[in-house]
């Protein structure tokens, strides 16, 4: 079968790929990339971990086709750390002790990041609307939800675009 | 719609390791050339926290500060033995094998310095902050780095020791059967309040209340962590999952998480956590295992709390609908 190329953003850089028709953008980014921060769980899109966003939007990977991101901007939590500084969301899951085993951070991370991107002051109602599609193990989601809305305030008064 | 209201209790005794063949976990530590130390364990760091927990134990026995600590949980084919991470052994074990293995290494670390100071080891104390000196003359002193150069490079010694902690097998008593499956238990009481529908069957978790005496918490913002998250477990294990529904008929066992049901972030309850301290007089610094029990007295106050609302015993878990359905309808019958 012929390969299809791929000309898309990750993390803001520039990366042409060939895939198989029908890979999914998890196993681009895995076996293509070098990315492994989106993780791979359930792959039936029920469990998260694998969310990235794809042109701002929230996607599972897992089951979402890689000829489908031709031209997208993508982004992981590759990402999220910039110029050797981490990002307000990644100090605050540190802070509020959001992470044990870590397999579903990546996926919160990303849920957490796209839902800023929308709704820069968000409810607590809010932030458990948005990681509803995440499934975490480990840490009874309280400390990941106190997380997130503490990443919020943080960003909200480091003024429009912090994220 | 009749959603009834009600409020259960329980407590449980929870053993802290495991007794079969004897329970053992052995560690090593040993110095850099640089004073830094070297921790190696097969035990396994799951997102416990197992890596912090033995870093801060053996620099405690140490007297350096943590930072100089670094915890390798290598390999069960390579690594000192542990019997593993379970049975909320973790802490006890490791930590103790820990503690035996830095002690010996702090001996020797104390006979080098006291001959580079010519004093006796007796006489000589560690700051926690990377020094070591005379029992109240601070200015005699050698930092833990030049007594590791020295160690290593005139007196052809090695800052190191070995460290073993064993439960041995407890026999039951030809008598009475009696025996001893355990040195240390935590313990945990749970105050469950629940809604139960009784024309659905779905049970609602409205709050938990939870006391947990785990000995000393020795990272408590890491024993908190764990309690919260094993708190909710307790949940998830009383009215959502299971793998074998039909148990024993297998056809319909749920095979992948839209079937294996687990809450997600907007089914939470209110709740509390309280922490008890009460130091395990064979724990590492009083030391317990703080991991599984808090997932287990949610359970049976959950059920004790369905009991309460709407009167009937569901003794298997998961509470679910269908269980529920069918015993208010041998209530009725």
């Amino acid at each position: 079968m012929a390969k299809i190329p791929l000309h898309f953003i990750l993390n803001g850089e520039e990366r042409a790929e060939f895939v198989d028709s029908g890979a999914t953008l998890l196993r681009l980014l895995r076996d293509k990339t070098g990315d492994l921060t989106a993780k791979s769980g359930c792959l039936q899109g029920t469990c998260g971990t694998c969310t990235v966003l794809v042109d701002g939007a929230p996607r599972l990977s897992c089951i979402t086709l890689a000829e489908d991101c031709d031209g997208a901007d993508v982004e992981t939590v590759a990402g999220l750390a910039a110029h050797g500084q981490l990002h307000p969301l990644q100090h605050a899951v540190m802070e509020h002790f959001a992470a044990q085993c870590g397999f579903c951070t990546p996926g919160m991370l990303m849920a957490a990041k796209a839902l800023f991107l929308t709704n820069p002051r968000p409810s607590r109602e809010d932030v458990v609307e948005a990681l509803s599609g995440n499934i975490c193990r480990c840490t009874g989601y309280e400390p990941i939800i106190q997380a997130v809305l503490s990443a919020a305030q943080v960003m909200s008064a480091s003024g429009p675009g912090a994220a | 719609m009749t959603r009834k209201r009600g409020r259960g209790v329980a407590a449980v005794n929870y053993p802290t390791g495991m007794n079969l063949g004897g329970d053992p976990t052995q560690a090593l530590v040993h110095s850099t050339p640089t004073g830094n130390f070297m921790v190696t364990v097969s035990s396994v760091d799951l997102g416990q926290g197992m890596k912090q927990i033995l870093r801060q134990i053996c620099a405690e026995t140490l007297g350096v500060p943590s930072e100089r600590v670094v915890v390798d949980t290598a390999d069960s084919d390579t690594g000192p033995h542990c019997m593993g991470t379970f049975a909320s052994r973790g802490t006890h074990r490791a930590g103790n094998a820990v503690i035996a293995a830095a002690r010996e290494a702090r001996g020797v670390m104390l006979e080098v310095a006291a001959e580079m100071l010519e004093v006796s080891t007796d006489d000589l104390e560690t700051d926690g902050a990377g020094n070591i000196h005379v029992v109240g003359a601070p200015a005699k002193a050698v930092s833990v780095t030049d007594t590791a150069l020295a160690a290593h490079f005139q007196k052809g010694r090695s800052i190191s020791g070995r460290g073993m902690f064993l439960v041995p097998r407890s026999y039951p008593s030809p008598v009475d059967g009696a025996m001893k499956p355990a040195t240390c238990y935590a313990h945990a009481c749970t105050v469950a309040e629940v809604e139960v529908d009784v024309e659905t069957g779905e049970v609602d978790v409205i709050s938990l209340k939870n006391v947990y005496e785990i000995g000393r918490a020795l990272n408590p913002r890491m024993v908190e962590q764990q309690l919260v998250g094993g708190a909710w477990m307790g949940i998830s294990h009383a009215i959502y999952e299971t793998t074998e529904p039909y148990y024993p008929q297998r056809d319909h066992r749920g095979v992948d998480f839209n079937e294996y049901l687990m809450p997600g972030p907007g089914n939470l309850p209110r709740t509390e956590v309280v922490v008890l301290e009460r130091p395990a007089p064979d724990g590492p610094y009083g030391g317990k295992g703080p991991g599984e029990m808090c997932a287990n007295a949610p359970i049976p106050a959950i059920a004790n709390a369905i009991f309460d609302a709407v009167g009937v015993r569901i003794d298997t878990m998961p509470f679910t609908p269908e269980k529920i359905l069918r015993a208010l309808r041998g209530l009725e019958a």
